[in-house]
C-alpha cells in the first residue's frame, strides 16, 4: 500500500505578527532539521519531476530533497548550488507557488512539497560553513559585469567557475543589488545576502563598488582600455515609475525604490545612530499590489506608522505579491483598499502631503494581460487622509549605460533588447535579468545570468585560447 | 576608503577637501557632481565637483558646514579617509562659444561656478564673472576666479568688502550699462538662484541654474531629487543637475529643501553635544 502523504506542507515557524509587526527581524524562522527532514519526507521522488521544470534556474529539487531526507545537508547543498548561487536568498524570496511548488505532483490533491522552505534550509544549513571552493584552471578570459543583483551575482558565479577572471562593477557603497536596497531585512537578512557574496568573491569574483560604468568608463572603454573580452549587464530596472498625478512631489510622497533605500541600505530605521533620516508619517498609503508594495507597507509599519493602506486598483485575486507575502501583511495589521485607484494628492500651504484623493473602480472586461480591466465608477472619489504615501507601481531600467551606449539596442520602455541567449546588438555585450524583461523575479533574474554567463563562455571559448 | 590628499578652510566653517579618487578624475567634467559618505552608517552626500586634477588623479570638493553630515565631515583632516566616494555623477555643462556669458556665484557656488567658468573661457567666450557673500570672510578663490573669468564683479551683502549689494543688484547694473549677455548662469543658494532667474526673465537672457537637491543614490534610483521643470518631473542627479531656470519651480524646490528639517535638527542636537539628543546637555 502506497504510504499516506500527509495533506499539509509543515509549517513554518514565524514571530507572532504582533511582536514582529515593531521589529526589524526576520518573520519566517525556518525549519528545524527535524521539520526538514519531515517535509522532506512528503517529496514523492517523481521519476519526471515537473518540479524541476517549473524552476528557472532548474534545480535538481527531487535530488537534493532525497538527501535531505537521508540528513545529507552538505550534499543537498552541492547539488542546489550546481545551478543556484544564492540558495538561502532564493529559498526566502523565490515565487514558489508560481513556481516549482505549482507543478509538484503532491500538490495536485494536497498542499505541494515546501520545496522553497527546504532549499531556504539547506541554504542557511551551509551558508556559514567553510565551503571547499573548486578553482578552475584560468582561461585568461576577462569579463566585466555591471551591476550586482541576482543576475549579477548569478551570471559571476558560473563565469568564476569555469575560470573566466570576473570583475563586478556596482554603482551602491554595498554590493547585492535589490537584495540589498530593495528587500527587506525582516524577509531577508543582509548577512545572508553578503555571506553569499562572500563566498562568490571567495570563488575568485571581484567586486568594484562606488564604480557606475557608463560614468567612469563605457562599454568601448572597457573592452579598448581595460582589456575585457565580454561584458554582461544585469542593472536592473532601478528607475521608479511614478503614476504623473497632481501634487505628486508634495513632501512625504516617496517612491518605494526611495523609501526602502533609506530603510535597508542606509539603514534610517536606526535614525539618528545611522546619519540617513526617513519620513514615516502617521497614516501611510502604498500604491501598488506586488511584493514591492507589501515590503513597503510592512516597513511602514515597523517604522512606526499607525495606520498603512495598500491601495490596488484591481481586487484580491489580481495580486501579483508572493501569496506568503500577502498573508504576512495582513496579520501584521495592513490594511487593503482593493478596487480603488488615486486621482491626485492634496497638500497644505508648506508643501506637505495631507491627503490622497482615490476613486472606486469596477472589474470590466479582460485586458492585454488576461486580467479583468478595472473601470473608474464616476461619482466614487473619496480623500484618504494621508501623511504620506509610498508609490510601488513599477520600475523601468536604468538609463547611465545605454545614454552612453548608442549602438546598443533598447525598446521603447528603455529596455536592452537581447535574444534568448541574453546576446544584445553589441559584440561581446550579454544582458540578462530586469534591465531586459522589466521588473520580475530575483529568481528570473538569476536565470537570465546563467543563460547569459553560458552564451558568454560560448563565446570566449569560440576564439579559442587567450592570446596576450 | 578615499584618502584626503589635502584640507584647506577657505573661510568660518567652508572647507576645501582634496580626495584621492582617479578613475573619478580621469572622467570628471564641470558641472558633474560626487557623492561621498564620511563611515559606515553615513548619509550619502552629494557635492558638486569644484575641481579636479587628471594627473594627481584628485577631485576637489569645496562645502559649507550646514547640517549633522557636513560637520562630520568637517571634522576629517588630510590623511584621514571618506568610506566612500563615487562619480562623476549627472549630465557635465553644456560649455561652447556662446559669446558673452556671465557667471553668477552666491556663497559656496563660487566653487562649482569656478570649473564652468574656466571651460566657458577656454571655449572662447568672454567671461564676466559676478560673486556674492555675506561679508567679507566668506569670500574665497577670488584669485582663481580672476583667473577663469575675463571680467570679475564682487559683491558682499553688508558692504564690507568691495561693495554693498546681492549678486542680482551687480548683474542687473551690468546688464544695464553692458548690455545682454548670451547666456547667465547662476549657483548659489535657491532664492539668489531664483531672484536671478527672475531678473533674467524681464530681460529675456539665457540662463542656467544648478540644483543641489536631496538625494540618496544620486543615479536615477529613487526620485527624491524631483524637479518640476517647464511642468515636467525630472530627476536632478540623472536630468541634471543643471536647468533652464526660467523652467524651475522653484517654490516647489524650496518646500522640497526642507523636507527633513526636523530631523536634521534632531541629528545636530545628538551630534553637538554627544547627550544623543536625549536633552542631558540642556542644549
Amino acid at each position: 500500500m502506497a504510504k499516506q502523504i500527509i495533506p499539509k506542507k509543515h509549517p513554518m515557524p514565524h514571530q507572532d505578527p504582533q511582536v514582529r509587526a515593531k521589529n526589524f527581524d526576520e518573520v519566517a524562522l525556518g525549519y528545524t532539521e527535524e521539520l526538514a527532514v519531515a517535509e522532506a519526507e512528503r517529496c514523492l521522488n517523481c521519476k519526471k519531476p515537473f518540479c524541476k521544470q517549473g524552476c528557472p534556474v532548474s534545480v535538481d529539487i527531487p535530488e537534493f530533497i532525497a538527501l535531505v531526507k537521508e540528513r545529507k545537508f552538505d550534499e543537498a547543498a552541492k547539488v542546489i548550488k550546481r545551478t543556484n548561487a544564492l540558495p538561502a536568498v532564493c529559498g526566502r524570496v523565490c515565487p514558489q507557488e508560481h513556481q516549482c511548488e505549482k507543478f509538484c505532483v503532491v500538490g495536485k490533491k494536497n498542499e505541494p512539497v515546501g520545496i522553497g522552505r527546504l532549499e531556504r534550509f539547506v541554504g542557511d544549513y551551509i551558508v556559514n560553513k567553510e565551503e571547499e571552493i573548486e578553482k578552475a584552471e584560468p582561461t585568461g578570459y576577462k569579463v566585466a559585469i555591471v551591476g550586482s543583483g541576482p543576475a549579477g551575482l548569478a551570471c559571476a558565479a558560473d563565469l568564476a567557475r569555469w575560470g573566466h577572471s570576473v570583475t563586478i562593477f556596482e554603482a551602491l557603497h554595498t554590493p547585492g543589488g535589490v537584495l540589498m536596497y530593495g528587500i527587506p531585512e525582516f524577509r531577508l537578512p543582509k548577512r545572508i545576502v553578503q555571506k553569499e557574496i562572500e563566498n562568490l568573491k571567495k570563488m575568485g569574483v571581484e567586486i568594484e563598488t562606488n564604480a557606475i560604468v557608463g560614468q567612469i568608463a563605457s562599454l568601448d572603454e572597457l573592452f579598448e582600455e581595460e582589456g575585457y573580452d565580454a561584458v554582461f549587464l544585469g542593472t536592473g530596472a532601478g528607475t521608479p515609475y511614478f503614476m504623473n498625478l497632481p501634487g505628486e512631489n508634495f513632501n512625504g510622497v516617496y517612491s518605494a525604490n526611495e523609501f526602502l533605500t533609506r530603510s535597508n541600505l542606509m539603514k534610517a530605521y536606526c535614525f539618528p545612530e545611522c546619519d540617513t533620516p526617513i519620513k514615516v508619517g502617521k497614516k501611510v498609503a502604498v500604491l501598488g499590489g506586488g511584493n514591492v508594495a507589501m515590503d513597503a507597507a510592512r516597513t511602514a509599519l515597523r517604522l512606526g506608522a499607525e495606520e498603512v493602506y495598500i491601495v490596488y486598483r484591481r481586487s484580491r485575486a489580481e495580486l501579483p505579491a508572493r501569496l506568503e507575502e500577502i498573508e504576512h501583511a495582513e496579520e501584521e495589521g495592513v490594511k487593503f483598499l482593493f478596487l480603488t485607484n488615486p486621482t491626485r494628492y492634496i497638500g497644505n500651504e508648506e508643501g506637505w502631503l495631507t491627503g490622497l484623493e482615490c476613486i472606486k473602480m469596477e472589474l470590466g472586461e479582460p485586458d492585454a494581460s488576461g486580467r479583468r480591466k478595472p473601470v473608474a465608477i464616476p461619482g466614487s472619489e473619496f480623500v484618504l487622509p494621508v501623511d504620506v504615501t509610498i508609490v510601488a507601481i513599477g520600475q523601468g531600467p536604468n538609463p547611465l549605460i545605454t545614454k552612453t551606449t548608442p549602438d546598443l539596442e533598447t525598446n521603447k520602455r528603455g529596455n536592452i533588447v537581447a535574444d534568448d541567449f541574453g546576446k544584445t546588438s553589441k559584440e561581446g555585450v550579454y544582458a540578462g535579468g530586469d534591465v531586459v524583461t522589466g521588473a520580475a523575479t530575483v529568481i528570473k533574474a538569476m536565470g537570465a545570468g546563467r543563460v547569459a554567463a553560458q552564451s558568454i563562455h560560448d563565446y570566449l571559448m569560440a576564439k579559442g585560447p587567450k592570446k596576450n | 576608503m578615499y584618502q584626503i590628499i589635502s584640507k584647506e578652510t577657505l573661510a568660518p566653517a567652508i572647507h576645501q577637501y582634496e580626495i584621492l579618487a582617479p578613475k573619478v578624475a580621469k572622467k570628471a567634467k564641470a558641472g558633474q557632481f560626487v557623492i561621498l559618505r564620511v563611515h559606515e552608517n553615513g548619509e550619502r552626500i552629494p557635492l558638486t565637483i569644484a575641481d579636479y586634477n587628471r594627473e594627481a588623479g584628485t577631485i576637489t570638493i569645496v562645502f559649507a558646514e550646514a547640517g549633522y553630515s557636513t560637520k562630520r565631515l568637517a571634522k576629517l583632516n588630510a590623511g584621514d579617509a571618506v568610506q566612500d566616494f563615487v562619480g562623476p555623477l549627472g549630465v557635465p555643462s553644456h560649455v561652447e562659444r556662446f559669446g558673452k556669458v556671465v557667471m553668477v556665484a552666491g556663497g559656496v557656488g563660487v566653487a562649482p561656478v569656478f570649473p564652468i567658468a574656466r571651460d566657458m573661457k577656454a571655449a572662447g567666450n568672454h567671461v564676466v564673472g559676478i560673486m556674492g557673500a555675506r561679508n567679507k570672510e566668506l569670500i574665497f578663490w577670488e584669485e582663481r576666479m580672476k583667473d577663469a573669468c575675463n571680467e570679475l564683479l564682487v559683491t558682499t551683502d553688508d558692504g564690507s568688502y568691495v561693495r554693498k549689494g546681492f549678486v542680482t543688484d551687480v548683474l542687473r547694473e551690468y546688464i544695464e550699462s553692458a548690455g545682454k549677455p548670451d547666456l547667465v548662469m547662476a549657483i548659489g543658494p535657491l532664492p539668489m538662484m531664483r531672484a536671478i532667474a527672475n531678473l533674467t526673465k524681464e530681460y529675456e537672457i539665457k540662463t542656467m541654474v544648478s540644483l543641489n537637491s536631496i538625494m540618496v543614490d544620486g543615479t536615477g534610483m529613487c526620485g527624491a531629487c524631483r524637479v518640476t521643470v517647464g511642468g515636467e518631473t525630472r530627476f536632478v542627479c540623472v536630468d541634471g543637475p543643471e536647468f533652464d531656470g526660467h523652467l524651475v519651480d522653484f517654490e516647489e524646490q524650496l518646500m522640497r529643501s526642507r523636507k527633513y528639517k526636523s530631523e536634521e535638527q534632531h541629528a545636530l542636537n545628538r551630534g553637538g553635544c554627544g547627550c544623543g539628543g536625549g536633552g542631558k546637555c540642556h542644549g
